[in-house]
């Protein structure tokens, strides 16, 4: 067949034509489909553009700070720097963190709470921490490395830091990284963004004041999670700073006096209940708790036969022994079961009517004939058997209960146990028994079933020492204001009341028991005599013994330790000066040995610092 | 008289240019193709500097490759029709053989073996070549024969087509061979390939693939082309550029975030933003009025090409023009259709704008083949 130009021309020529037609409607087409996500899928598409591009993220407040009453730093924030990894960035984690341990020594422990902590976490995309406190030269290995290490970064962070270290753990407490258990307790919006949380001591009890209130920023971040800039910010309240009444060189003086022994130290200003220092030794250096503290250490403090860990001041639970004489005489005298003329012969022992059983004075052939004055100086236990015998169990509890003892006083002490003040019914409460005279007598000496903490000793002595006039011990003294008219927090208390205070038919027995008290220290047969010696002022107090029972053993058998473990716990309680007392105290010396050769001395160094004010140590010869 | 012919051809008002166009006329350039061209190229600058995150490096990159291609249309324009007819049964044989060669010591990357290194040569990719080479060879084959061409003719298209196709699915290059195919194809029907024929044959396509999709596939295998079809099953793989990219082209809404702006694409959400998905950076920063007027200049060239096709003087010169310029528009359709979520997604750049050197230099001698097409007319007596 013969080839047809003009044909082969018109067709093609109307095949064109055809394509371009095609063509437009293609075209149209993809326009009408870019017209669909432009402008009827615009809302949506605007959202997930948004999605991508901005994060709302927590702004975490800065902790409140803690001072001492004389403005000195407890408790400050300090950056730290962390290597973290958001696994959702990292390519395979195994193998990252294999990276990063080739630039930084990794424990297995480290990697082994990595694991944990990254299984507890509250959202994807959270970065989780795997190795706290890097050095300069980790951070500077790990910036260079950085690129091939998707998902990891350095992180900055403000964290506690107790610059005073083990002398303030046991009254200040730590923070520590929150737990399941205590993210149930919070409110979550607060605490978003927040990693730490009071576990113990102030730390704890203030928690909602040093936190703070988040803050929130929208932020632009790019593909890689890197934040470019703020859209949009409400910033967060920083927490309030608190001021304590502790008074650190006091605290440390304590600390010192005691001088390694196992123990308790109160310290009371009884006009005002502030608590100037709380001691419990040994301690334990609260910084390792805060970022975690690594299993071995940890192990270490807890497995320790002097449980360091165990707060002694406010949970150690003592017979408090002689130390309650005072209180049971003015009992004593208030009900008139003795007056000041009262007098009898001690022989060394004290026995009661149809029983066999002796009541031994510690005094082996007894103090001779005295009244109460010369009792409580010398600490007579026959004319306490005896008193206490008049006195009954009803008359006793009751005023030891106008005392604080048997409850939980402090304003602002949530970990205090309230140790134990016995009575008919408790006993047939606990023990399905009848009272019976015999455990009055023992009551009388403050032996027996009672038990007392330290904090309570020294309440009970600020009391004393404000003549019944009750103040509640307390921890902090002020709360700062916050940074805004808005910033409204609510200060926790324990108590919102004062209890009553301890009124006395004839208040001149206040002289009469609180001279006792003087004559212990500055009597010629006062048990203290030789703490009270040459000072410049006069002091009130009252030594007290302790039968150890043990308040907790370890399960070590260690006959030495043992056998020093069974000696007597050395008590003492007393304020000065005697005519306006400025501080009340209670000492309790483990396994001491006598109240007046172990605690009284520790006491006496805390009344010379504080009525003094804090003079010069002298140059020792 | 050529001359006059091509001021009749010139729309209203166009003897002001008559001097400036005789000296294009002179170079064998098309005035019009070229303006367009030009204002394509400044347009993908502008949005390569925004797509790949303001780096001038890219832009000057780019612009020395629209240099060396504007340079390489016009060489391509001054050679007459009759030489590449004579010489496309050759080039397409030596396509052929770099093809070959490059499955055998081809270079490339991310698993592909693509390019060519002769000693003497720069370094090619004969698969570029191919999208020249063979619309050639098929406008060579037919342009003797008998037109509307024969089934058995048709068939010899379909093997010539089908071999190139097949040697450049193996390097692997989807979208090429997709490119490489439609070339042919289209030459065959404007070549004027009967109605019932192309019915035949989609009909015969069309049962194909359930009958693979029953028996022959695997259940892997069904599974990636389901993918390739829905992304969003797969939103942090494969789908992720998709979704990013519907998102950046949504987002952009009727009149775009501005030049600069768009945080699909400068935030590094959206991925391969300067080459195959730089139409969403144009989307989210311009919106739809950017992407309708990108539309119109495409569709323009596309019209001018199919004019000069028409124009041309003889059925090889027409089946070529007409081919080259319905190839350049697979480019957008493909480009647009995947970045947009209508198709699978294939590397197909989109003509002119993504940033990478090849291609810009394989279109720009095919609008050099149209111009040489256009402007060497022979005076023939009607």
């Amino acid at each position: 067949m013969l080839k047809d130009p003009i044909r082969e021309k018109q067709i093609f020529t109307f095949r064109a034509v055809l394509a371009m037609f095609c063509i437009l409607i293609i075209a149209a087409g993809l326009l009408t489909r870019i017209y669909y996500l432009q402008a009827v899928d615009f809302e949506h598409y605007t959202t997930l553009s948004d999605k991508n591009r901005m994060q709302l993220q927590s702004v975490v407040p800065t902790r409140g700070l803690i001072y001492d009453r004389n403005n000195v730093l407890l408790a400050d924030n300090q950056p730290i720097f962390s290597v973290s990894i958001v696994k959702e960035r990292s390519p395979d984690l195994e193998q990252t963190i294999a990276q990063i341990g080739a630039i930084v020594e990794l424990t297995d422990e480290q990697i082994k709470r990595f694991k944990k902590r990254l299984k507890n976490r509250r959202k994807p995309y959270e970065s989780v921490p795997l190795k706290s406190k890097l050095t300069e030269v980790e951070i500077a290995r790990l910036s260079v490395k950085r690129h091939v290490l998707p998902g990891v970064g350095v992180e900055a962070e403000l964290v506690r830091h107790y610059p005073l270290g083990e002398s303030m753990a046991h009254m200040l407490g730590y923070v520590g990284r929150i737990n399941i258990k205590e993210l149930k307790r919070v409110d979550p919006t607060n605490y978003s963004g927040t990693n730490y949380i009071g576990k113990l001591g102030v730390e704890k009890f203030y928690e909602e004041v040093l936190h703070g209130k988040v803050g929130h920023q929208t932020v632009e971040t790019n593909a890689r999670g890197r934040v470019l800039r703020v859209l949009d910010q409400e910033p967060s309240i920083p927490g309030r700073d608190i001021k304590l009444n502790i008074d650190v060189r006091l605290q440390q003086i304590a600390i010192d006096a005691m001088a390694g022994r196992r123990g308790a130290v109160v310290a009371i200003e009884p006009s005002t209940g502030g608590i100037l220092a709380l001691v419990s030794t040994p301690s334990f250096d609260p910084n390792l708790f805060v970022t975690g503290i690594d299993h071995e250490s940890y192990s270490a403090l807890r497995d320790s036969l002097d449980i360091p860990l165990f707060n002694r001041a406010l949970k150690g639970q003592y017979p408090p022994g002689s130390t309650i004489k005072p209180i049971i005489g003015l009992a004593g005298l208030d009900t008139g079961v003795v007056n000041r003329q009262t007098k009898i012969r001690d022989q060394g022992w004290y026995q009661l009517k149809n029983d066999e059983r002796f009541y031994r004075d510690w005094k082996k052939y007894g103090h001779g004939v005295v009244d109460l004055f010369d009792a409580i100086m010398q600490s007579c236990d026959t004319f306490f058997y005896d008193m206490a015998f008049k006195l009954g169990v009803d008359n006793m509890e009751s005023y030891l209960d106008r005392f604080g003892l048997g409850s939980r006083t402090a304003v602002d002490i949530s970990e205090d146990r309230q140790g134990l003040l016995p009575g008919r019914a408790w006993k047939r409460g606990a023990k399905g028994l009848a009272w019976y005279p015999g455990d009055s007598l023992n009551m009388g000496i403050g032996q027996g079933f009672m038990l007392a903490t330290p904090l309570q000793l020294a309440t009970a002595t600020a009391v004393l020492a404000n003549r019944g006039g009750w103040q509640r011990p307390r921890l902090a003294q002020e709360i700062y204001p916050g940074v805004s008219a808005d910033d409204i927090v609510e200060i926790p208390t324990m108590h919102d009341d004062t209890p009553d205070d301890v009124l006395i038919n004839n208040p001149d027995d206040w002289n009469y028991i609180l001279g006792s008290m003087k004559a212990v220290m500055h009597g010629k047969k006062g048990t203290a005599r030789g703490s009270g010696r040459k000072a410049t002022y006069k002091m009130a107090g009252k030594t007290g013994t302790a039968q150890v029972v043990g308040i907790k053993q370890g399960e070590e058998y260690d006959a030495e330790a043992l056998a020093e473990r069974h000696r007597d716990h050395a008590l003492f309680i007393g304020f000065a000066p005697y005519e306006s007392p400025e501080i009340a105290v209670a000492v309790i010396v483990e396994n001491g040995g006598g109240g007046s050769t172990a605690a009284a001395p520790v006491a006496r160094k805390i009344f010379d610092a504080w009525v003094l004010d804090f003079p010069e140590p002298l140059e020792e010869k | 008289m050529a001359h006059q012919e091509f001021v009749r051809q010139l729309e209203g008002g166009a003897h002001h240019f008559q001097n400036r166009r005789g000296l294009l006329f002179k170079l064998h350039l098309d005035p019009v193709l070229l303006i367009l061209l030009l204002i394509l190229s400044c347009v993908g600058l502008f949005v390569l500097y925004s797509g790949s995150g303001e780096s001038v490096v890219h832009v000057q990159k780019q612009a020395m490759r629209f240099v060396l291609a504007f340079v390489v249309m016009i060489v391509f324009a001054q050679l007459d029709p009759s030489v590449y007819r004579r010489w496309s049964p050759w080039l397409f044989l030596l396509g052929l053989l770099a093809l070959v060669a490059v499955l055998v010591v081809g270079t490339g990357a991310k698993g592909a073996q693509r390019w060519l290194q002769l000693p003497g040569l720069p370094r090619f990719q004969p698969s570029e070549f191919m999208k020249l080479a063979v619309p050639m060879m098929a406008a060579w084959y037919l342009s003797d024969r008998y037109l509307p061409p024969r089934f058995k003719h048709v068939l010899g298209v379909l093997v010539l087509i089908f071999m190139p196709v097949v040697l450049v699915i193996k390097q692997p290059d989807l979208g090429t061979s997709l490119l490489i195919a439609a070339s042919g194809i289209f030459v065959l029907l404007l070549a004027g390939i009967s109605g019932k024929l192309v019915t035949g044959f989609i009909a015969v396509v069309g049962a194909a693939i359930p009958v693979m999709w029953m028996f022959v596939m695997r259940d892997y295998q069904k599974q990636r082309v389901l993918t390739l079809f829905n992304p969003e099953q797969d939103p942090l793989g494969s789908g992720w550029n998709i979704i990013q990219s519907k998102t950046a082209i949504g987002s952009g809404g009727m009149t775009g975030k501005g030049w600069l702006e768009g945080t699909q694409s400068q935030l590094d959400f959206l991925p391969e933003s300067h080459t195959d998905f730089i139409i969403a950076v144009l989307a989210e920063e311009f919106g739809f009025i950017g992407v309708a007027l990108l539309m119109m200049l495409y569709v323009l060239i596309v019209a001018r090409g199919l004019y000069i096709a028409i124009k041309a003087q003889d059925s090889y010169g027409r089946m070529l023009a007409g081919s080259l310029t319905l190839t350049f528009f697979v480019y957008v359709f493909v480009n647009i259709g995947m970045v947009s979520g209508l198709l699978p997604v294939v590397g197909v750049p989109l003509p002119l704008v993504s940033y990478g050197g090849t291609s810009i230099v394989t279109l720009m001698a095919a609008f050099g083949v149209l111009m040489s097409i256009h402007t060497h007319k022979k005076m023939l007596g009607k």
